[in-house]
């Protein structure tokens, strides 16, 4: 095989921790041959050299830190560790391990924001600011930002070698073999004689071996799993019924519970009455909570009817009650006080700003990450130690905060990952289960899962960011000439790392991303952030900045490409600076034989966005059949770099294609009194399957780097449809949802 | 109140009116069908109680005495897989699966009804089921797969 780079031990222990997995790997297989692989009973020392590999009697399990919530991480990673160790999928046990600081995401702690686009500037900006909150940020496990094959895609292809190179090791100690004249396939190391040892009888010696100094990973070309498709180490579980959720455990003498807090996330409760509950089949408990109550029964549902006959009175929001007052607070922040940032500012927008100046306004909306599966954790509260088990993509933030809450050591706490039936970010939230721990710790001893009700789950969603744009621009002599975009909003990382206690600093990068950090040579071309105050509590929502963002910013575009005459594609081309970005351009428009003439009331919409690291281009044609909108076919061209599973990326490009569209078509969470209106899916829909168009997917591997997947796709699908349906029906769409203008069939 | 779940009778002491949903998952353990809107809305909840198509979030339990109720444990399983659940496999439909126990049993009983789908059948057929991923795509596909390959048994 090729060894295109020879990575000594020193400079991987520089740039990443998988040498720490190495030498773990074999040092807990020497202790614990037989132990269960969740690991958690090991001591401090023994969980931070804990490893990506590990191999016990009973086999070998690949340690896949980062969270699975449907985007196929597990997969991904096992084959990354896998593609040098020589194993095959179908062969192995895939954990994603205990919380541990030796799986922060990225090698440098400073990089791992996980909110904002890896490659862009404004990140170390943003990651000085961090430096103040390190101590608690380092270590900083969590799985956002499509980070998951971008951090991983050399840190796990070393785990792999070095576990194997070091198992190698071992058969020629034991054999007298020489190593160099040894193989590796499926799990066996085969001598020169053709013999062969399993790693796992190896693994009691290479626990004693000293690791290799050098380690080469292989050439692409040599790849047996990279880049082919292969098949998810979940299907078969998810097509029968027999995977596991968090909100599927069942233990021994379990109890079942639920809460029921102010609709206005964050508000307090005045008083509650629980006497009529307490009454109730099967309740054994009602505590109260900050801002609400939780019920303890033997069965979710009749916890779910005893929350609802506490009678409660609850405290005001904290937030305004109406929504014009959140448009309003919007509207009143972009102001030079409120100015937070100005990535962009070329040439001199306002000396060519003219009596031709367009000037419009856009709107986002907030909107729910909602998941299908609706928030639960399982707790138990023993003598000195917690026991967790929920799906979650912050696991150390869970382990902290329980830690604070209960005055116990972070690690008595002990935080076992679950599978997620979908996230979109909803599960970078952990105040669920501090609620999960309080009634835990009314019944000691006993595991108590928690479920949310779905109403519950809507009205507790920490929201995307609602936002607002004003655009100034013009064109000349066929061209766009000036280009002026102002965003305000409120800070997502304020609202979300506050409630970790963490300050990012005063700027905000998540206010300009997809707009301000967009490869386009505008000769005129500013792009500036205002910062709204804070208005409801916000989260990262799958795409972050980039999903308000890139809609206000392509949108824009294309109507000043229009007012130059230009064609919407063949400008974005000529104003595009990056090659990798040009690419994925041509692609769509060679997929969408762009330009062929298309019948009366059909239109065709393109639009690009890079975020995180990804340039994605989409085309969408609609029709407008009299009865509404029909979305007939979308194209779509992203460049990864390289692709490690083309089955899962092409899920991943389908599925963020219909996410960005289905909210862009229907969706908005917006509040009245101070409650949430949208309590359940019949009020946030989303796309259904008859609304779903045809999409063809094609994946460019020109990129220098190798960045993510999950969430790129998101972006340019709000922008495309608008621009689609302007160009069949000459209606321009500037604020989202669309169904609040035209009808979707 | 006896319930007979994919083949088994069960005998369950709860109120009439609790949805079968959760007499199914908290009271017997039945965890393939999901919770997820409460209000027969998203569909990952689908059983069949004898050859009708139920939201069992929203359906009274007592309503399922002396029928036989089918979950996606019933259909198939891992080692014995049913046709739509192998299509699902082939086509690798899922990715946060947490909607696929409704969409397949959805889809099985359709295709009981119609064996041969046309495109507009299918989407009639399978718009009441939510997927928050986007896996409509695939779904679609899968559909078609499973039609050809109960065709061929």
């Amino acid at each position: 095989m090729g060894i295109v780079s020879k990575i000594t031990r020193r400079t991987l222990l520089v740039g990443s921790m998988a040498v720490a997995g190495g030498v773990a790997f074999g040092i807990y297989a020497y202790k614990s041959p037989q132990d269960n692989p969740l690991l958690d009973d090991l001591t401090e020392g023994e969980a931070a050299l804990t490893p990506y590999v590990m191999i016990t009697a009973a086999g070998v399990t690949l340690i896949t830190p980062r969270a699975d919530k449907g985007q196929g991480a597990y997969s991904v990673q096992a084959a990354l560790i896998a593609e040098e160790l020589d194993v095959d999928l179908d062969q192995v046990s895939v954990d994603p391990g205990p919380p541990s600081a030796v799986y922060y995401n990225t090698a440098l702690a400073n990089e791992a924001l996980p909110f904002s686009p890896a490659d862009q500037s404004n990140v170390a900006n943003a990651a000085r600011a961090v430096a103040d909150a390190a101590m608690k940020f380092i270590g900083m496990q969590i799985t956002g930002g499509s980070t998951t094959v971008a951090d991983g895609f050399t840190k796990l292809r070393a785990a792999g070698a070095i576990a194997r190179e070091t198992l190698k090791a071992a058969a020629a100690q034991e054999s007298g073999h020489d190593a160099l004249q040894m193989r590796t396939e499926r799990g066996e190391v085969i001598l020169p004689n053709g013999e062969r040892i399993s790693y796992a009888r190896l693994a009691p010696t290479a626990a004693k071996m000293r690791l290799p100094e050098n380690v080469g990973l292989r050439d692409p070309s040599s790849w047996r799993l990279i880049g082919k498709p292969m098949q998810r180490v979940d299907i078969v579980a998810k097509s029968t019924g027999t995977q596991t959720y968090g909100i599927d455990l069942r233990f021994d003498d379990m109890l079942h519970a639920t809460v029921r807090r102010n609709p206005a996330n964050g508000g307090g409760m005045a008083s509650y009455d629980a006497s009529t509950a307490e009454g109730m089949r099967g309740v054994e408990k009602i505590v109260e909570l900050p801002g609400g109550v939780g019920v303890i029964a033997d069965n979710t549902w009749r916890a779910f009817q005893a929350a609802n006959a506490v009678e409660v009175e609850w405290g005001d929001p904290p937030f305004p009650a109406e929504m014009d007052a959140h448009w309003a607070t919007l509207s009143r922040s972009f102001t030079a006080e409120n100015l937070n940032s100005r990535p962009l500012d070329a040439g001199n927008v306002e000396a060519v700003l003219s009596d031709e100046t367009i000037e419009l306004e856009y709107r986002a909306p907030y909107l729910a990450h909602a998941p299908l599966e609706p928030v639960s954790a399982v707790v138990q509260v023993g003598e000195a130690r917690i026991d967790i088990w929920t799906g979650t993509q912050v696991p150390r933030f869970i382990q902290a905060n329980v830690a604070e809450l209960t005055g116990l050591k972070p690690e008595d706490i002990h935080v076992h990952v679950q599978m997620m039936g979908g996230s979109f970010g909803h599960r970078l939230e952990d105040d669920y289960v501090l609620h999960a721990v309080r009634l835990a710790m009314e019944v000691p001893g006993r595991p108590v899962k928690m479920t949310y009700s779905r109403e519950e789950d809507m009205a507790h969603d920490y929201l995307r960011q609602i936002a607002m744009a004003r655009v100034r621009g013009t064109a000349r002599n066929g061209r766009v000439h000036a280009f002026d975009l102002s965003i305000a909003m409120p800070s997502v990382s304020e609202s979300q790392m506050g409630r970790q206690g963490l300050s990012l600093g005063e700027t905000d990068p998540i206010i300009v991303t997809g707009a301000g950090d967009q490869p386009y040579s505008i000769p005129n071309y500013r792009v500036t952030g205002y910062k709204a105050p804070q208005l409801a509590p916000l989260s990262s929502w799958r795409s972050v900045g980039a999903s308000t963002n890139a809609f206000f910013h392509e949108s824009f575009l294309d109507e000043l490409i229009h007012a130059a005459g230009a064609d919407p594609l063949e400008e974005r081309l000529r104003l595009l600076n990056d090659a990798t970005a040009r690419g994925v351009l041509e692609a769509v428009g060679d997929m969408s034989n762009w330009g062929a003439p298309m019948e009366r009331g059909r239109g065709r919409g393109v639009a690009f966005a890079r975020s995180f690291g990804t340039p994605v281009a989409e085309v969408v044609e609609v029709t407008d059949t009299g009865n509404g909108i029909r979305i007939d076919k979308v194209y779509v061209a992203a460049d990864v770099g390289r692709v490690v599973d083309p089955v899962n990326f092409d899920n991943m490009m389908k599925g963020g294609v219909i996410f960005g569209l289905g909210h862009a078509m229907n969706c908005e969470i917006t509040f009245a009194n101070g409650r949430i209106e949208q309590e359940n899916f019949y009020a946030f829909e989303g796309m259904k399957l008859y609304q779903c168009p045809d999409i063809e997917v094609r994946v460019l591997e020109n990129g220098p780097a190798v960045t993510g997947i999950g969430e790129p796709p998101v972006p340019p699908a709000a922008p495309a449809l608008a621009n689609a349906i302007y160009a069949a029906t000459r209606q321009r769409l500037r604020e989202m949802p669309f169904s609040k203008f035209v009808t979707f069939v | 109140m006896q319930l007979n779940v994919n083949g088994t009778a069960y005998e369950v002491d709860v109120e009439p009116d609790m949805p079968l949903l959760w007499v199914l998952r908290d009271e017997l353990g039945i965890t393939g069908p999901k919770y997820g809107c409460g209000v027969a809305f998203c569909g990952a909840c689908t059983v069949w109680v004898d050859r009708m198509v139920v939201r069992s979030c929203s359906y009274p339990a007592s309503a399922a005495e002396g029928a036989q109720i089918t979950t996606i444990e019933g259909i198939g399983n891992p080692d014995a897989l049913h046709a739509v659940q192998a299509a699902w496999v082939e086509e690798q439909v899922a990715q946060c699966g947490y909607c696929q126990s409704g969409q397949i049993m959805t889809a099985a009983a359709f295709l009981q009804e119609i064996s041969n789908p046309s495109d507009a059948e299918i989407d009639d057929a399978m718009s009441a089921n939510l997927c928050r991923c986007g896996t409509y795509p695939k779904i679609r596909a899968a559909i078609k797969r499973a039609a050809t390959s109960l065709q061929g048994e």
